[in-house]
């Protein structure tokens, strides 16, 4: 077996072994915390007040101090306002956002990468001008569901409590501004819908719902889901691979990709992403069309070329605002050369303050060299004698990629991912043994081929067609 | 697998399966109800607002114009039977079942149709199709949505999952 070498790009498994300290501690704070809502603080029993004091603690000596302490006492005495509410949503994320950094720490000491220097912009964004009154009022109706949801607790959820987001997430759709909270709510109430009555339910998501309710709480602040663009971006964009998210109603693809800029200055890693609501049967490979209108670049990734970008806005946190009038195709550019050579220079770009969760850690690697075998939870990668987990259920079923593809592979990119207290790979793509052939995830996504990706695709254009229809025939009336 | 209840990204629901529209273009468990809507087999300008209650199997069926279904006087009509059939398509027997409280070792669209019905339900009362139909409009609006190319960082909590339903 060939050892990994970081001076080859290759990450250091081994590296990703040691413990952290205090991280134990912070995630056994938040934990505290999540059991908090798991029976909600309409009347809380003294283990919950335990929990709220426990998150309060583990700020002492930061800025939310004082407050989190206040409004741990208040909540506690099962008289919290919004804004305790708010302020312990704020608590829990600041606890997580000091794992996240100490996750990113020893990640970069595996991949031998170095971190971006320019800060991110600390500061959300001040509010939209033409921020209207319509707008805030949205927020404030969002965030006073959530606060309902709070006071119920996840084992007092019924269809009454959950149905109250139905007319928010409905009027904040509309607003591409406030984009971002509604595509949350939505996918948070389809699955607290599925799940009514929480009394009845076998378990709990407890970790999972906690992270949505918090992270949607700070977006009800006014100006805290902007995305401040710091900069443009001119040079050559290097694709690494597609990672897809959806939920039953929304879908959206990022293309991780290794940027050159057309200046000499250093190569940085950044995303491209586009995302859109969706029926909730439209689904695997037919997602594709929705999305492949308004990023050109899936179409790039599809073909293994670069592209040229000229102006493209982008983010302190290496987000492309895309645009298709800011970039052109380029010549051919094959991922894993990528990967093995422009990979191991490029810096990582610091994460925004408000998206600092282990959650939202997605590093692009290379892995080689390794042993693909099974333990108890799956498949794993034994990377010079380190086993490092594999999250092949993330491959998506929009691609040509396979668990069994991943399984028989000889080298792979992926995104390192971290949850539930431990690091996983997630592929995006793999050279298998023997022939040397590449899959990719993404493989799709400029235009399906082989029978299945074009059934499916197929399929959901059917499925398009008929809604459109009846669309037509029912809202003009 | 890691701890469940500790994960972030835990798989909470499976996602919906494809199938063909042109039956029931809409169909959801919410409400505490299997609700949809079904194209009518004669009228193409007519659907039918169909639900049945979790639970209680209560039943209802009227005319996107609130005109009761005639074969839903006294026991499912048709639109029903399409309703739970697609249903299980786009979600799988076992969720089905589990969501209406069909107690069924191996359920399928014919065996749960076949144990609510014998249940004798009474028809529902509530007027949910006002509701159901709005729900269904809500829906085709997803289409009209227009994309974006701003990253949304919260997705990063919805994988996709080869998980199915």
């Amino acid at each position: 077996m060939v050892p990994a070498d970081p001076d080859d790009g290759v990450m250091r498994a081994d590296l990703l072994a040691g413990t952290i300290a205090g991280l134990d501690e912070a995630l056994a704070a938040v934990d505290a915390f999540d059991q908090v809502l798991v029976a909600g603080v309409l009347r809380p029993q003294p283990a919950q007040a335990a929990g709220l004091t426990r998150l309060a603690d583990a700020v002492e000596g930061t800025p939310l101090a004082a407050p989190a302490a206040v409004a741990a006492g208040r909540a506690a005495a099962g008289a919290a306002t919004e804004e305790h509410l708010v302020v312990l949503a704020a608590a829990r994320a600041a606890v997580l956002g000091s794992v996240h950094d100490a996750l990113m720490i020893q990640i970069a000491e595996a991949t031998g990468r170095a971190v971006g220097k320019e800060a991110a912009s600390g500061q959300p964004g001040a509010s939209q001008p033409g921020a209207s009154q319509h707008r805030a009022s949205l927020l404030g109706a969002g965030r006073s569901w959530l606060c309902d949801l709070a006071r119920s607790g996840w084992r007092g959820l019924d269809h009454d409590v959950v149905s109250g987001s139905a007319p928010v997430v409905s009027a904040m759709l509309a607003d591409p501004v406030l984009r971002r909270l509604a595509t949350l709510l939505d996918g948070f109430a389809a699955e607290l819908a599925a799940c009514c009555p929480g009394a009845a339910a076998e378990r709990v998501p407890a970790r999972r719902w906690a992270d949505l309710w918090s992270r949607a709480m700070l977006l009800t602040l006014p100006g805290a889901a902007a995305t401040p663009v710091t900069g443009t971006a001119t040079g050559r964009l290097l694709p690494l691979g597609v990672d897809l998210h959806e939920h039953a109603t929304a879908v959206q693809a990022q293309v991780h990709a290794v940027f050159e800029p057309a200046d000499g200055t250093g190569s940085r890693l950044v995303r491209a992403s586009v995302c859109a609501p969706k029926p909730d049967t439209v689904v695997g490979a037919g997602v594709w069309p929705l999305l492949r209108p308004h990023l050109s670049l899936l179409a790039a990734v599809s073909d293994g070329r670069s592209m040229d970008l000229t102006d493209m806005p982008v983010t302190a946190e290496g987000d492309l605002i895309w645009s298709d009038a800011h970039a052109r195709p380029g010549g051919p550019a094959d991922p894993f050369a990528t990967a093995r050579v422009a990979l191991p220079a490029a810096a990582e770009a610091v994460t925004a303050p408000l998206d600092r969760h282990p959650a939202r850690i997605a590093v692009p690697v290379f892995l080689e060299g390794y042993a693909a075998g099974t333990d108890d939870d799956g498949l794993v990668f034994t990377v010079a004698g380190h086993p490092l987990a594999v999250d092949d259920d993330r491959v998506p079923a929009a691609g040509p990629l396979t668990p069994e593809a991943v399984a028989a592979s000889a080298a792979c990119i992926g995104l390192l991912r971290w949850d539930a207290g431990a690091f996983s790979v997630q592929p995006l793509a793999v050279e298998t043994t023997g022939r040397r052939a590449a899959v990719h995830a993404g493989e799709w996504a400029g235009g399906a081929t082989g029978t299945t990706g074009v059934k499916a695709e197929k399929a959901a254009a059917d499925a398009v067609a008929v809604l459109r229809e009846r669309a037509g025939r029912l809202l003009r009336k | 697998m890691p701890d469940w209840e500790k994960s972030s990204t835990a798989r909470v629901i499976p996602p919906a399966r494809p199938r063909k529209l042109a039956k029931a273009p809409f169909v959801e468990l919410a409400d505490g109800r299997l609700q949809g809507v079904v194209s009518s087999g004669s009228d193409i300008e007519r659907v039918y607002v169909s639900s049945v209650t979790a639970g209680s199997y209560a039943f209802a069926c009227s005319t996107n114009n609130n005109r009761p279904c005639g074969g839903a006087r006294g026991s499912f009509c048709n639109h029903i039977r399409t309703l739970i059939n697609e249903a299980v398509l786009q979600y799988g027997a076992g969720r089905v079942a589990r969501y209406l409280r069909v107690e069924l070792a191996e359920p399928d669209a014919d065996s749960m149709t076949a144990a609510m019905s014998a249940a004798r339900p009474a028809p529902d009362g509530t007027r949910a199709a006002a509701t159901v139909f709005s729900r269904f409009l809500r829906h085709l609006a997803y289409l009209e949505l227009a994309p974006v190319t701003t990253p949304v960082p919260e997705l990063q909590w919805f994988p996709p999952t080869r998980m199915t339903a």
